[in-house]
This record gives structure tokens, C-alpha cells and sequence, in this order.
């Protein structure tokens, strides 16, 4: 589903992913993780199709398709979702028109009559109540003044209004409370199919109980410099960073 | 010798103007009138045009305007006007008193000076000033009249028609009357009529103004309103304004608050060449309230000017300002917003805001804060800013799947949204939400202007609001 091979990507004039190669396919679940500073959101936000940063060489290919000569919006209306880090907050737009707006662009691009008010407004039950988030963010503005926590979960439910084929996570888990996190995980685990993937971004062992990875890889310094099975999150937990790197060199 | 300024062509032919028309200007002049004529015309005589030499004008250009060879309509419209084919009333559940002036002059489906039921008087200024003198007196020019700005006095001088609307003790008028001023002439004019709102005690009145052109041709109108509440009366005030790229409108209105009266006032503005508002407001009794609220949305080579003066003249007196715009193309805007707090005028809350957006590099707003304060309990904030829209809130609505168009729309939506949403009038709130949206859509048109002028043309606008439109 997504393949990116050497891929080398600056910012401002300084290389931040070093040849970076990682395989997704259909089904899978990939766990991202490594120091910080070292590229992981970076990564995500060439993906999604983020403008300042400079792709020097590689490709990202995602179904085929070169993602180099797609929009923010086309990458993401082909199914592409990024939870971010940081949620940003748009004062004045409510949470309900603002999905609305994308739901129906979604629907729009494939072809679909746009949702009615009332329409829309079951379908937001039913996917709270599939990811069991019982809170009410849905009539304040995006973000506006949400808990770090609230924030988080309001990605999870974005993620499960548009249903993506390819979701990256990134640091979804950070700044969680334990039942947060669970919720996190739930909705991860529900919404997935064997037909999408997921990658999540992250620094704890900990999410991984939850949402079980098929591959975890270490990105670092701008490269991944290991890739393994589950295991790896509890050996890098117990070992740290510095034993790869010794490892390596 | 320099040659002449063309802002003196233009003012001497006004000077010889009143002078050979003085007795037709003030043949219905009640007697207090005549000496306020000729004073107001003195000091215009003095003081000129503005001129960008006075700071509160340094951003704001006139010499463009004034070159124009302006006429002068004397007289009521001869032939009654067709109010039905002017404009149509079709806001749903929009109950309203309309009433309009057409090139100045106030034109009625009944009587120039109605009198309602419960008292409410509502009409002609130039029937009120014959009819109910008295009234006119107490309060006509009392608050305009102290300022010394040429243009306030040309009006003075030139006014022979306007509003006049008085609402008596106790009273809540529960129509919301609608002024609409339409211009539609075939020459280029200058109008100035003058409007005079009186409300008594407890009184409550809901006043939305619109500012409407017919045509592209040019116009200048230089219009006063001055309004006076009375002990705990309340004012629920609307300027919309939407003419042409070619006029000009310099509206000045004066509000004088008494004991816990209470003024909102908003000024919409959505379209216009140049377009200044002056909104003079003193909050002369303990426990009066005002908000002064504006959003502007500007483009091409259009230019905005608002200045506030809030004078707390009594303790325990607040105010609220709050201004926010978007600037495209070479637009220009300029805010002035001043706040003055006067000796022994302790206890007071002033607050001051103004936002700006602009969306290309050529696009300027010169926004200045001004406070003097003479009192020490004093809770005072302002603030001002001048940005882009957000790159990061952008890119986060298209990983959403809309596209950048819309997602530009949308932030520039919320962020117009947040004065939008103090219009207390739910169906007027409604349908200046269309209209601004209809403006960041550059789907607005001139027939549009008016908050209820519906031409024939014009389909009606959803009032369910499908952002995934806009
Ligand atoms: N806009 C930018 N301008 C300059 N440098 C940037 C910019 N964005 C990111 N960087 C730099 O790129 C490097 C990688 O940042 P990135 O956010 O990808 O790290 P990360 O692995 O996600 O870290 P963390 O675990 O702390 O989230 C950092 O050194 C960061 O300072
Ligand atoms: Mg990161």
C-alpha cells in the first residue's frame, strides 16, 4: 500500500530523513519509534503532503501511485489520515460543520450525494459509539481549548468519521491517561480491516500492549535502523537507544 | 500662486452653493435652526475638507473624492417612488418597519410622520423639525454639533432631510424598523441628510440601517446621525453597507448615553469605495453600557476607515469594542479606535480589539490604539493585529480531504464569525451570515446590498448552513 524507498528530505536547508525506506502493506500494523528529533513527524507530514518540506530524492508510492505530484487534499481524499502531534486549533469552526465539510468531500470524490444534517449527525453516533468515545466535543470549536487528552481522542474520532486506508498516528498516545489510552487503542483496533493499515508513531512500549504491531522499526537520525517483530519494543524499552547505535557502529 | 487644491474647487462651489440656496435649504427651518445653519457653515468655511495633515485622517485620503464636480439634489424626488419595485421584503420571519430615503430624501408608503399607538413616532426629519419642534430641538445637533470636523459641519449646514424616529418613556418598539438609504441617480451626487433618533426612558428600540447604491455611479454621501438614550433605554443598532466600488460614504453618528442606558451597535461593512465611520459615543451616566462592534471585507482598491471615540465621562460606565477585517488585493483599511476616560470617572472597563487578515502582500491596515486616561480605577485593554491566515490550521482542514479554496473560506469564515455572531436579531443574524458568505465567495452583488432589498433576480439563499458550500 505504501512504499517509500531512500527518501531524503530537508527543511530550511538542513536534511532531516537521511534515506529512509519502509514498506506498508494492506492489513498491517507498523510501529514507528526512535529519539526525539530524529524525523518520525517529519516523516508523516511528507506523507500527508505538507509543503515546507523539501523532498530531495526517493519516492513515496501509496497504490501505486507516485504521492509526489498529489495535494494535501487528494492524498487525503485517496485515504490517506494523519493524527497529528499537535492538533491545531481553529477558533470559529465547529467540530460538526468542519466534518461535515470533509465527510461530504470525501463522499463528493467518490461519487456519493453529500449527507443530509440528520444523516450526518447519526452517523457521528454511530462511530462514537463504535470507538466508545462518550464525550461531547462535537459542538465546541476544533480543538479550541480541548485537554491535551481531548485532543487525542479527537483525532481517534476524525480517523473513525473518514475511515482511512492508511492512518498514521503520530504520538496519538502521548499525554494519555491510562482509560485515554485504551480508549486510543480501542478505536484503532475496531476501525481496523484487512484492508487498511496503520502506522503509529510512538514512544512508549506501553501503546503496544494495546494495539499490536506487526513490525516496529527505529527510526534514527534520520533513517530506519532497525526493523523487527513486536519484541523490539520491549528490548529498545529495557535498552534504550544507545545499544542500537552502539550496535551499529 | 499655487495652484487651487481640488478639494477648494469643490468646497467654494458648496460655499456659493448655500449661500445663493440658504432660503430654500431653510425655508421649513423651524427658528432654532437658522443660527445653526449659518454657524455650522462658518465653521466649515474655517475648517475645510479633512485633510490628511490631521491625524485622525493621515490614513485616509479624500483628494480623490473631492475632484469630483458633485451636484446637489435640492429637492424631494417630484414623481412618488415605487417602494415595491425598489426593494422587496423576503427574510423569513423577519418582521420589520421599513422605512427609506431615496438620494437623501425620506419617501413614505403613507404618511411622512407616522405615529404609532403607543406613541412611537417615526418619519421625515424635515416633517419632524416642522411638525414637533420642541422635540427636534432638545436634542438636534447637540451631539454632532460640539465636534469641530468640516464635514460634520457641511452636513449641519446642507441637511434638509433624514430620519427622525423618537420612541417615548417606556416603551419597547416591537417592530425593528429598517432604514434603507438608495441611492440611484444618473449623476454623480453628493448627499447629506441627517438622521435624529431619540429614545426615552426604558425605551428600547432595534435599528438596522442599510447603505445601498443602484447603479456604479458615483456618489459621495456624508451623512450624520446622532442618538440619544435616555435613562436605562436600550439601542440595538445595524450599519450595513454594500455600494458601489465608486462611492463614498462618511458616516458619522453620535451617541450620547444617559444612567444604564445601553448601546450595541455593529457596522457591517462589505462593499464600498471608500467608506468611513465615525462613531462618537459618551457614556454620560453611571452604569451605561456600550459595544461598538465592525467587521470589514474589502478588496480591490477599496479603503475602510473606522474610528471610535468612547468617552467615559461618568464612573462606572463600560464599553466593548471589538473590530475585525480581511483585506484582499490592494484593499486598505485604517482603525482608530480612542478611549477616553475622563477625571472622577473611576470604575470603568474599556476594551478594545482589533484583528486584521491580510491575504495578499499589497494589502495594508494602519491600526492605531489611543488611550487617555485621567481616572485611576481603570480596567483597560486593547489590543491590535495584523496577520495571515493560519498555514498551520490550513494545512490540518486539507489533510482532511477540503480543498484549499474552501479551506481558506472556512477560516476566513470563523474568523468574521466571531463578530457575526453578536447580532441578537436571529433572522438578520442569518441573513448577514449569507451575506458574508456570499462576500468571501466574491458571489456578492450589488443587488444584494440592502439586508432585505431582494431583487427579482436573486434566488434565496439557504438559511441551513452547509459549510460544505462556502
Ligand atoms: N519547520 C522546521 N524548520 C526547521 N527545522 C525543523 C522544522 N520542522 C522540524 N524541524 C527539525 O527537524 C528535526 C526532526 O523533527 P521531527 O519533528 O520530525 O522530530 P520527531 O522525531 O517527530 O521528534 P519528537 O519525538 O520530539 O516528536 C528536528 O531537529 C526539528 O527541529
Ligand atoms: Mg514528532
Amino acid at each position: 500500500m505504501l512504499s517509500i524507498k531512500n527518501l531524503h528530505v530537508s527543511i530550511a536547508g538542513k536534511e532531516i530523513l537521511k534515506g529512509l525506506s519502509l514498506e506498508v502493506r494492506e492489513g498491517e500494523v507498523h510501529a514507528i519509534m526512535g529519539p526525539n528529533g530524529t524525523g518520525k513527524s517529519t516523516l508523516a507530514s511528507v506523507i500527508v503532503g505538507r509543503e515546507d518540506f523539501h523532498v530531495d530524492s526517493g519516492e513515496i508510492m501509496y497504490k501505486g501511485r507516485d504521492l509526489m505530484g498529489l495535494s494535501v487534499e487528494e492524498r487525503a481524499l485517496e485515504g490517506i489520515f494523519l493524527g497529528f502531534q499537535y492538533p491545531v486549533e481553529i477558533p470559529g469552526v465547529s467540530m460538526t460543520s468542519f466534518l461535515r465539510t470533509a465527510v461530504n468531500e470525501h463522499r463528493k470524490y467518490r461519487g456519493l450525494d453529500p449527507l443530509t444534517g440528520a444523516e450526518f449527525l447519526a452517523l457521528m453516533e454511530e462511530r462514537k459509539e463504535l470507538i466508545e468515545i462518550h464525550s461531547d466535543l462535537t459542538n465546541r470549536s476544533v480543538n479550541e481549548g480541548f485537554s491535551g487528552g481531548e485532543k487525542k481522542r479527537n483525532e481517534i474520532f476524525q480517523m473513525a468519521m473518514l475511515q482511512p486506508a492508511l492512518a498514521i498516528l503520530d504520538e496519538t498516545d502521548s499525554g494519555l491517561d491510562i482509560d485515554a489510552l485504551k480508549v486510543v487503542a480501542n478505536g484503532v483496533n475496531r476501525l481496523r480491516t484487512p484492508g487498511n493499515a496503520t502506522v503509529v508513531i510512538t514512544h512508549y512500549q506501553r501503546l503496544l500492549e494495546y494495539i499490536i504491531p506487526d513490525f516496529v522499526h527505529v527510526l534514527y537520525d534520520g533513517r530506519i535502523i532497525k526493523s523487527g517483530g513486536k519484541e523490539l519494543a520491549l528490548e529498545l524499552e529495557e535498552k534504550g537507544y544507545e545499544w542500537l547505535k552502539l550496535q551499529e557502529s | 500662486m499655487s495652484p487651487e487644491k481640488t478639494e477648494q474647487v469643490l468646497g467654494r462651489k458648496l460655499i456659493s452653493l448655500f449661500d445663493s440656496h440658504r432660503n430654500h435649504i431653510s425655508r421649513y427651518d423651524p427658528p432654532f435652526l437658522q443660527g445653526i445653519r449659518n454657524q455650522a457653515m462658518e465653521s466649515f468655511r474655517k475648517a475645510g475638507f479633512p485633510t490628511t495633515a490631521m491625524e485622525t485622517w493621515r490614513n485616509t485620503n479624500l483628494e480623490r473624492v473631492l475632484e469630483k464636480d458633485y451636484n446637489i439634489i435640492f429637492d424631494p424626488p417630484e414623481a412618488p417612488v415605487d417602494l415595491e419595485n425598489v426593494f422587496r421584503c423576503e427574510v423569513p420571519d423577519f418582521n420589520t418597519h421599513i422605512i427609506s430615503l431615496y438620494n437623501g430624501w425620506y419617501i413614505s408608503r403613507d404618511t411622512p410622520l407616522l405615529t404609532l399607538p403607543n406613541g412611537t413616532i417615526i418619519g421625515s426629519l424635515a416633517q419632524a423639525l416642522r411638525e414637533i419642534p420642541e422635540l427636534a430641538e432638545k436634542h438636534f445637533n447637540k451631539y454632532a454639533g460640539a465636534m469641530g470636523n468640516g464635514l460634520i459641519s457641511l452636513n449641519t449646514a446642507f441637511a434638509q432631510d433624514g430620519v427622525f424616529i423618537y420612541v417615548p418613556d417606556g416603551v419597547e418598539a416591537y417592530k425593528t424598523i429598517q432604514m434603507v438609504n438608495i441611492l440611484n441617480r444618473d449623476d454623480d451626487v453628493m448627499v447629506q441628510n441627517r438622521n435624529l433618533v431619540i429614545l426615552g426612558r426604558n425605551s428600547r428600540l432595534r435599528l438596522v440601517h442599510c447603505d445601498d447604491s443602484h447603479n456604479q455611479q458615483p456618489s459621495f454621501t456624508n451623512t450624520v446621525t446622532e442618538v440619544f438614550l435616555d435613562e436605562g433605554a436600550t439601542i440595538d443598532h445595524y450599519k450595513l453597507q454594500n455600494l458601489n466600488n465608486s462611492s463614498t460614504l462618511v458616516n458619522s453618528s453620535f451617541f450620547y448615553l444617559e444612567k444604564e442606558s445601553r448601546l450595541s451597535t455593529h457596522l457591517i461593512t462589505l462593499n464600498g469605495g471608500l467608506i468611513r465611520n465615525e462613531s462618537f459615543v459618551r457614556l454620560s451616566g453611571p452604569e451605561a453600557h456600550a459595544d461598538v462592534f465592525g467587521i470589514y471585507l474589502m478588496d480591490k482598491n477599496q479603503h475602510v476607515d473606522n474610528q471610535v471615540f468612547m468617552d467615559h465621562s461618568a464612573p462606572v460606565t463600560t464599553s466593548n469594542q471589538l473590530f475585525k477585517g480581511i483585506l484582499d488585493d490592494q484593499a486598505s483599511g485604517v482603525f482608530n479606535g480612542h478611549i477616553l476616560v475622563r477625571k472622577d470617572a473611576q470604575r470603568i472597563s474599556a476594551y478594545q480589539s482589533n484583528r486584521n487578515i491580510l491575504l495578499t502582500d499589497k494589502a495594508v491596515v494602519h491600526a492605531k490604539p489611543f488611550l487617555e486616561i485621567y481616572a485611576d480605577d481603570v480596567k483597560c485593554s486593547h489590543g491590535a493585529t495584523v496577520g495571515r491566515l493560519d498555514e498551520n490550521a490550513l494545512f490540518y482542514i486539507r489533510s482532511r480531504g477540503i480543498g484549499e479554496y474552501n479551506a481558506r473560506l472556512l477560516l476566513m469564515y470563523a474568523f468574521a464569525a466571531e463578530v457575526i455572531r453578536r447580532i441578537s436579531i436571529t433572522p438578520l443574524r442569518n441573513r448577514i451570515d449569507d451575506l458574508v458568505k456570499k462576500r468571501l465567495r466574491g458571489e456578492l452583488a450589488i443587488c444584494d446590498q440592502c439586508v432585505l432589498h431582494c431583487s427579482q433576480e436573486e434566488k434565496r439563499y439557504s438559511f441551513d448552513i452547509d459549510m460544505s458550500k462556502i
